[in-house]
């Protein structure tokens, strides 16, 4: 079915623009034309489909799902809901308060926290057209365990002394959201809605990635990344946690470059180490953070991650070679 | 006279939200008043924790994102 995509672009790019196959001006324009059109669409299709459902999955719900488990059943409930609940990074406070506010333990939230940028239904699916299900499925796999272990760690350190203690004084409201039944018309209404908004707010980080990934694919010899990049290198892994960190961007736009490096020879786990940290470190979120954790907390919070991010890079490296 | 309240700690969708209700409550030749709470304290306290969130006349209507256009214009009328 994606196939169309691809012959799309080769129209585009050897028929109409006339470019020629072995250059690297085609090559690139033919992974930009191919990504784009695939990437956009998906995404819009995605959103759309769970928008229909998402009226059910709130913050508010989620928090309901949790509060009052034991861990062993709070702790996957968390990475598993965070991923696909949806809440612009603005939420992330009263979410966070909220979550403490109903007894949740801070080791949860922060696992709802670290899943919920790193997975998402639509950078699985993109990533699953890109590079495989097998792929997709081993970073969903690697992310939800990450998540889990952050939090367990977050927990087991007792860092809640590191937490605002205005926190804890908050109290809140009953959640007196009307429960409301949707008709279809409503729905399709608020999908469409969800698709304006969230694609309203990642494209531009989407388009860069595949002009990225674009440029990588058609002008960067083949041996390039090899020769840097391969497993043996023991530096590769913690070079790309470290490149991370500061690039900020949605999971989503991310796996073109991913794409395009993998093309090139650059081993899956430090791929996937790198998507990772992308993802979910990054300055903005711990600037809105900051409001709820002292800087300890969040420094802790960013070391465990890089540790993680490395291991799973080793892991795979180790694993799949 | 309804009073609205958008809920929001000062992100581009709380204000936008804001917008929205003025801009329908005008359209709609109706008045209101509108106010933002900002405080998350006070956010907190009527129990949404997405933002933005809109509270009517002290109720919770809507939490989580923009609101739909017809979703205010009902508020506004009912």
């Amino acid at each position: 079915m994606l196939s169309i995509f691809t012959k799309l672009a080769d129209l585009i790019t050897y028929v109409w623009l006339g470019l020629d196959p072995t250059t690297s001006l085609a090559k690139s324009t033919h992974f930009f034309v191919e990504d784009v059109t695939k990437i956009f669409f998906l995404t819009s299709l995605i959103i759309f489909l769970v928008g229909l459902f998402r009226t059910m999955l709130t913050p508010e719900r989620v928090k309901e799902f949790i509060g009052g488990r034991p861990r062993y059943v709070s702790y996957p409930l968390a990475v598993g809901l965070g991923s696909v609940t949806p809440f612009c990074s603005c939420s992330s406070v009263p979410l966070f308060i909220g979550f403490l506010e109903s007894g949740i333990p801070l080791g949860v939230t922060m696992a709802f926290l670290i899943a919920s940028p790193m997975i998402n239904e639509v950078a699985v699916v993109i990533l699953a057209a890109a590079v495989g299900w097998k792929v997709a499925l081993l970073y969903v796999l690697a992310g939800l365990t990450v998540g889990i272990i952050g939090g367990v760690l977050i927990e087991r350190l007792k860092l809640e002394k590191w937490v605002e203690e205005y926190v804890w004084q908050i109290r809140m409201g009953k959640s007196a959201l009307p429960a409301g039944r949707f008709s279809w018309k409503k729905r399709m209404r608020f999908a469409w809605g969800q698709v304006k908004e969230i694609v309203g707010r990642i494209w531009i980080y989407v388009l860069i990635g595949i002009g990225l990934g674009a440029i990588l694919h058609g002008f960067v010899p083949q041996d390039f990344f090899v020769s840097y990049a391969s497993s043996s290198n023991p530096f590769a892994v913690p070079i790309a946690v470290l490149a991370g960190i500061p690039l900020y961007s949605n999971a989503t736009g991310v796996i073109p470059v991913i794409e395009a490096l993998m093309a090139k020879g650059v081993p899956l786990g430090t791929l996937l180490a790198l998507m990772m940290s992308v993802a979910a470190i990054s300055l903005p979120e711990m600037i809105i953070l900051r409001k709820v954790l002292k800087p300890k907390l969040i420094a802790t919070f960013v070391s465990i991650l890089f540790v993680a991010f490395i291991l799973v890079g080793y892991g795979f490296n180790f694993l799949l070679t | 006279m309804k009073t609205f309240k958008v809920l929001g700690s000062g992100c581009k969708k709380c204000s936008k939200t804001a917008e929205m209700i003025q801009a329908k409550a005008d359209e709609l030749g109706v008045k209101i008043s509108l106010e933002k709470v900002t405080d998350v304290g006070d956010i907190m306290a009527y129990g949404v924790m997405s933002t933005p969130g809109v509270v009517m006349d002290e109720k919770v209507v809507h939490a989580g994102g923009l609101p739909d256009n017809g979703d205010i214009a009902e508020w506004i009328k009912a």
